[in-house]
């Protein structure tokens, strides 16, 4: 066995700081490998968030009071140790949204319809291999502004055709979109790359980082892209609390979704000035529990190194890769490679649908997910209908692995 | 057959391995094509009614769950020879309960696939909503 990756990351001591983990299901110990849906939380996490709720609960950026002002503090401060987290050179680079679908809707609403940067016969240039969040709100675009969307396919192991980018951006291209790592595939793109391509027509590069930035160190300047969006709750944060980072100069030209309190400068009847970037796009009360808890999983992320989470998921995902090739009648997907992408296995057994193999799973207490994973396009082009996905995360270790592949037997014996 | 874990009891292994009244239906009076939007399975369902409104024949295809598999199975058996009237009172209870095993919430969802493409079988079409 594997046990290399236990020196990187110390995941008994991990899986300590998880109560969920603790927890017994159906008498089995519970095994979670759906991190890619969504990430448990270590207690730091909770206690962040009930922290604030106990003690200087208020709302955040008008209170004269000093309660107010704490708030204030720990949520302005959770901005700046996201911004740096992910590599941004400036704090007011980074809004406030719910999840990774809203980022990406305000960038396709206030950049895509109403900064007048695009007009009839434009274009968007998409993937296949985008999440629904990555494909619906560019359709949105194409319906009311008149733009044609066009897509880079995939190669049948799963890797971006870049060779496509020669022809597929063009003059008319204006926006550049892809997902950082697919959430089905694994499949981790060159966004640098990706970014310099659109930038040469002066289109700009809008980053789906929801599978990215929870595994793998990032940074938003290296990979020189216009927008990136992520969730807190896939990186052991709270649920309801997402990311858009932009470059100032594109936030600046990016239109607000919501209209409301906070995102002012000043009202009259009948007109509005919008407040600076980035509290133009936080409109009404936010999320203040959810950003401070999210603070508090970029810290705990922080301390574990980014490097060495990223090193473990590749060693457990070459593991699962090997341990799951010798389960008869199955077929993984994605690049064969663990360079080559994240910590998401997707596959199939001949003899079971994903359903049932999830169902028999559930029952030995493993969690994994199965469907179409919000990426029907991307299961079109395998000719796919669903498939079974275990995913990995910090607090996984080979023995999780083995507890997966234990219950695998038991779908053939059933199914046999 | 040996029943498995969970739901996966004999009779609906024997369903799924074995399943009553699959392929296509020819000729057909009513048929409907159903998916389900949390895997992307689908179910075609065809009936044939006699003049008289009686099914004479039914008879589904598709790629699913055992747990879809399974229930089209039971659900065109107790089709045939049904009015449409009893056709249409066909719900939920009846055909989780014809299954007989536990489902969670989202797997009922597998069950009632072929209900929801018996009850658009029998309805008038609606415009579909989206772009």
């Amino acid at each position: 066995m594997a046990h290399a990756a236990k020196v990187l990351l110390n995941v008994p001591d991990i899986k300590k700081d998880f109560p969920i983990l603790h927890r017994k299901m159906r008498d089995k110990p519970l095994t979670y490998l759906d991190s890619t849906a969504t990430a448990q939380k270590p207690q730091q996490v909770i206690d962040a968030v009930v922290d604030f709720y106990s003690r200087y609960n208020a709302n955040v950026h008008r209170a004269i009071y000093e309660l107010g002002e704490e708030a204030t503090r720990a949520y302005e401060g959770a901005r700046e140790r996201i911004a740096e987290f992910i590599g941004a050179k400036d704090p007011m680079e980074i809004a406030f949204t719910k999840s990774t679908t809203e980022s990406l809707n305000l960038v396709a609403y206030g950049y895509g319809l109403k900064s007048g940067r695009l007009k009839e016969g434009d274009e968007i240039l998409g993937t296949v291999l985008e999440h629904h969040s990555n494909h619906v709100p560019w359709h949105f675009v194409r319906d009311l502004k008149g733009v044609t969307l066009k897509y880079v396919d995939v190669d049948d192991e799963g890797h971006l055709r870049m060779e496509q980018y020669d022809d597929l951006i063009t003059k008319r291209t204006k926006i550049v979109t892809v997902a950082h790592v697919s959430n089905v595939l694994g499949t981790i793109s060159d966004v640098k790359e990706i970014a310099k391509r659109a930038h040469e027509v002066g289109a700009v590069c809008v980053v789906d980082a929801a599978q990215s930035v929870p595994h793998m160190p990032v940074n938003v300047r290296a990979l020189d892209c216009d927008f990136f969006a992520f969730s807190g709750h896939k990186m052991l944060g709270p649920t309801g609390i997402g990311v858009l980072y932009g470059k100032k100069e594109m936030l600046e030209l990016t239109e607000p979704l919501l209209g409301g309190g906070e995102m002012i400068s000043e009202v009259h009847l009948g007109s509005a000035k919008w407040n600076d970037v980035p509290y133009k796009f936080e409109g009404g009360t936010p999320n203040i529990a959810g950003v401070i808890g999210l603070g508090a999983a970029v810290d705990y992320l922080a301390k574990l190194g980014m490097p060495a989470v990223r090193q473990h998921e590749m060693e457990l995902t070459a593991y699962a890769l090997k341990e799951l090739a010798a389960v008869e009648g199955l077929r993984t997907y994605g690049p064969k490679s663990v360079a080559e992408r994240g910590g998401v296995v997707s596959f199939t057994m001949e003899k079971a649908h994903p359903h049932d193999i999830a169902s028999i799973l559930d029952v030995e207490g493993v969690c994994i997910r199965s469907g179409h994973h919000c990426a029907q396009p991307l299961m079109d082009r395998y000719d796919l209908a669903a498939t079974a996905r275990a995913s990995f995360y910090v607090y996984n270790d080979v023995e999780d692995v083995d507890r997966l592949v234990a219950a695998l037997q038991k779908v053939n014996e059933v199914f046999g | 057959m040996a029943s498995g874990p969970g739901p996966y009891q004999a009779q609906i292994l024997d369903h799924y391995k074995h399943p009553h009244n699959r392929g296509a239906l020819e000729p057909a009076t009513h048929t409907s094509r159903e998916a389900n939007p949390l895997c992307g399975d689908e179910i075609v369902l065809a009936l044939r009614v006699d003049g008289t409104g009686r099914i004479e024949d039914a008879r589904f295809d598709g790629e699913g769950c055992a747990i879809s598999m399974a229930s089209a199975s039971l659900l065109t058996d107790a089709l045939k020879g049904k009015t449409l009237e009893e056709a249409q009172a066909l719900d939920r209870p009846t055909v989780l309960g014809s299954l007989g095993v536990p489902l969670s919430a989202v797997r009922e969802q597998c069950a009632l696939l072929p209900l929801r493409a018996l009850q658009a079988a029998l309805a008038p079409p609606v415009p579909a909503q989206g772009h």
